[in-house]
């Protein structure tokens, strides 16, 4: 195992590696291709890598990363959010639209797809909002997103919600012209005004504002009559209630085209927690109860869940080190996705590996229209692949995250699993759990660039 | 006892530990010279992020009888006004001294984060936090029910089977709260009566009777005690209820209701009254009104709240 000379078009051997279905396989990777999965040799001029032990996944893209870039670069930018991206096993994420200014002009979403090509961690894909300045009065131009080198193709006012009965109408019809999908933050904005917290026993225990469940349910319940009446593509992002589970069960048994996700911390943590009044546990959607985490489960297990999405949030310490009310919403959650994916789901028995790979990178590039990350290690496809070593167990420490802020909530929690390596493009991002230096990984992302254009 | 953050961590024999201290402090009260050493130089803070001067100098009296120094930190036109955190606030505290603080903020859990925080290592006492809790208030009020019960004999004792009602805002009440714990700690039955809009949501999972109609309850219960609460003007706006005459109709303590009471029931307010609204003027002035008792009591409370935290007893007790 070396790790000089990785060139883009460098050859790399996983050896020994196990794909999401089981089979062992030896994995060549060469001008960012796979171009063999079976029993390989290697030459002299091959990396090899012993990947024995370690689960091979199609690299990991995730449908709600913040990445903060323009304006909140205190706290996160695209270049600190990809390299914790390809420290948690992702190489494609998809950019969320409350930046400053708004990702909702063609010129502010090219910026970011562009800084996310130069930094090379990750394939950054931005997605636009559904509204002007996410105020929910004016859709924002749409068209020239989608059509821009960004060629957006999620919009989303995420951290707030589409309420407008009429406008979602709208955004749903006119999002479907271009191939696109409305990524719903389902949360009804009356029933939910200064919420803090999960409403229940709890809330009213604590005297933390309740967010009442029914909240994001009859939001969804309206979007998915709404979707099927224009015939559009929704998405829900962060669905966090056993309800909202039920609601998008019905749906799709009546055939409504409704794709929804949860996130790791809905699969694992509850409201419990915020006994503590420790601001690290305030996100939103809150933390619910044990049942709505077994719900989500159950729903993620049987498909109504189709994918996992981090909604990694990075805040500044000062944000998070307040009384409750004062501090911001969110959690990091990028380094940390794999691993609660792997305890809540995969140690349970309800998703095996390749569920992971379905629910962590397939079906989020499929309904993102993300190409090139949907792979089964064919022979020709991208090389975007992800080594987990499953026997790892550890107590994670804020020493694995890699962006600029550290608001996770799994300090000092165990966690299965471990992302070791990282190949974007064919060129390995993370090196058996070390990140790559900046700079030889922005000059890969170039050579890469260009070797594209000469094939093209 | 390390700090002072809620009534639900109280176990029977620490809340009748703190009410049988406050029966010592209260005597002291009769007293021409009404002041103790104990706290010789010792800092007290009352830290202020929510107007309430009641609770405040009920504070400040208790901790200069006991020989403290007191300062008054109003959140109003300082620095916290311009925006300063409540970890610098803690902070600049902490660089001057403080032994103790007494916090009263808007946010629930603000004294909580202050007590488990590093930023300062005073005692804290919460002296009411959001909708969340107001320790010292359930403790004069269980204090000020256990005195009219066993009248000059009520040291030790505790409140089994007294009955309590409770009556009106429950949803945004911290004194609801610390009081149903601390009454449950102490053996009393409790019934909360409002309107099912200021019922909290989940409380059919707490120890209490829930109830809608006072009347009702009033006559199945014969209360040893009926406590009203505030209603605030702001919870009209909201339409949790239609307006003041609905309210003080349905849920108001009237004359007419004060006189179906038992003749030795005992009529609590924590105050500021609504004289009018959830309280009429006869039911406030009459004898078998504890409103300007509790009062007093409130200084009493204090001081051995004080006196545990911040005392040489301290480590002892904790």
């Amino acid at each position: 195992m070396t790790r000089e000379s990785t060139a883009p078009n460098g050859r790399y051997l996983l050896k020994g590696a196990t794909l999401p279905n089981g089979d062992g396989a030896d994995i060549l990777i060469e001008g960012g291709r796979i171009v063999s999965t079976g029993t390989g040799a290697a030459d002299a001029a091959t990396t090899v890598i012993d990947a024995a032990g370690l689960v091979a996944l199609p690299g990991l893209v995730d449908l709600h990363t913040h990445l903060r870039e323009p304006g909140f670069e205190q706290s996160e930018t695209v270049l600190t959010g990809t390299r914790a991206a390809a420290a948690g096993g992702f190489t494609a994420v998809f950019a969320m639209a409350n930046t400053l200014p708004v990702s909702d002009t063609a010129g502010v979403v090219e910026q970011v797809q562009a800084l996310g090509q130069a930094a090379g961690y990750a394939t950054v894909r931005p997605i636009g909002a559904v509204t002007v300045g996410l105020a929910g009065e004016l859709l924002s131009e749409i068209g020239a997103m989608a059509q821009s080198r960004a060629a957006v193709r999620v919009f989303s006012d995420d951290g707030k919600c589409v309420h407008d009965s009429l406008l979602m109408r709208r955004a749903l019809e006119y999002v479907k012209t271009f191939d696109g999908v409305v990524a719903q933050h389902s949360q009804d904005p009356r029933l939910t005004e200064n919420a803090q917290m999960n409403e229940g026993a709890l809330s009213s225990e604590l005297g933390l504002k309740g967010w009442p469940a029914v909240a994001e349910e009859s939001i969804i319940a309206r979007d998915v009559l709404l979707a099927e009446h224009v015939g559009a593509r929704l998405h829900i992002c962060h669905l966090s209630t056993a309800g909202s589970v039920d609601v998008v069960r019905w749906a799709k048994a009546r055939g409504i085209q409704v794709t929804a996700e949860a996130t790791p911390h809905h699969l694992l943590l509850t409201e419990e927690l915020i006994r503590s009044y420790d601001a690290r546990y305030k996100v939103n959607p809150p933390l619910r109860r044990d049942e709505d985490v077994q719900a989500l489960r159950a729903g993620v297990a049987d498909g109504t869940i189709d994918i996992i999405a981090t909604d990694h949030a990075p805040h500044p310490r000062e944000s998070k080190e307040c009384e409750w009310d004062a501090a911001a919403f969110g959690m990091v959650g990028l380094e940390s996705a794999l691993p609660v994916v792997q305890t809540a789901l995969v140690d349970t028995g309800l998703l095996d590996w390749a569920d992971v790979a379905r629910v962590l990178s397939n079906q989020p590039a499929r309904i993102g229209r993300l190409t090139g990350h949907s792979h089964s290690f064919e022979n020709g496809a991208a090389a975007n692949i992800t080594l987990v070593d499953p026997a790892a167990r550890s107590v994670f420490e804020l020493d694995r995250l890699h962006g600029k802020s550290t608001n996770t909530p799994y300090e000092g929690v165990t966690l299965s699993g471990s992302v070791r390596w990282t190949f974007h493009q064919g060129f390995p991002t993370l090196r058996d759990g070390v990140l790559a230096d900046t700079a030889e990984t922005a000059t890969a992302a170039r050579e890469f660039a260009r070797s594209q254009e000469v094939n093209a | 006892m390390r700090h002072l953050l809620s009534t639900k961590d109280l176990s029977r024999a620490e809340a009748i530990q703190i009410l049988d201290i406050a029966e010592d402090m209260a005597d002291v009260q009769t007293r021409e010279v009404k002041k103790l050493p104990t706290l010789r130089g010792k800092t007290v803070v009352n830290l202020f992020f929510e107007d309430s001067t009641r609770t405040r100098i009920s504070f400040e009296a208790a901790a200069k009888r006991l020989s403290a120094d007191v300062i008054n930190f109003a959140a109003k036109g300082s620095s916290v006004s311009k925006g300063e955190s409540l970890k610098d606030t803690a902070q600049t505290l902490a660089a001057m001294g403080a032994d103790g603080v007494v916090i009263r903020h808007h946010a629930s859990g603000a004294p909580q984060v202050l007590a488990q925080s590093d930023w300062i290592d005073a005692g804290v006492v919460n002296a009411g936090d959001g909708t969340h809790e107001h320790p010292t208030q359930a403790l004069l009020d269980a204090f000020t029910m256990r005195r009219r019960l066993h009248p000059g004999a009520s040291r030790g004792k505790d409140l089994d089977g007294v009955s309590v009602v409770i009556v009106g805002d429950i949803l945004h009440s911290r004194v609801a709260r610390s009081n149903l714990w601390l009454l449950r700690a102490l053996g009393a039955q409790v019934t909360f009566v409002a309107p099912a809009t200021l019922v909290p949501v989940g409380a059919s999972t707490w120890p209490v009777e829930l109830s809608f109609d006072l009347d009702a309850t009033l006559a199945a219960t014969r209360p040893d005690v009926l406590m009203m609460l505030r209603i605030q003007s702001e919870r009209m706006n909201a339409a949790y209820f239609p307006n003041a005459r609905e309210y003080a109709r349905q849920w108001g303590l009237s004359d007419e209701r004060l006189a179906r009471l038992r003749p030795d029931s005992i009529v609590m307010h924590p105050g500021p009254m609504n004289r009018g609204l959830e309280i009429s003027a006869g039911a406030a002035d009459s004898t078998q009104s504890t409103v300007l008792e509790q009062v007093a009591n409130g200084v009493s409370i204090r001081m051995a709240v004080l006196y545990l935290l911040l005392s040489g007893e301290r480590e002892a007790l904790s």
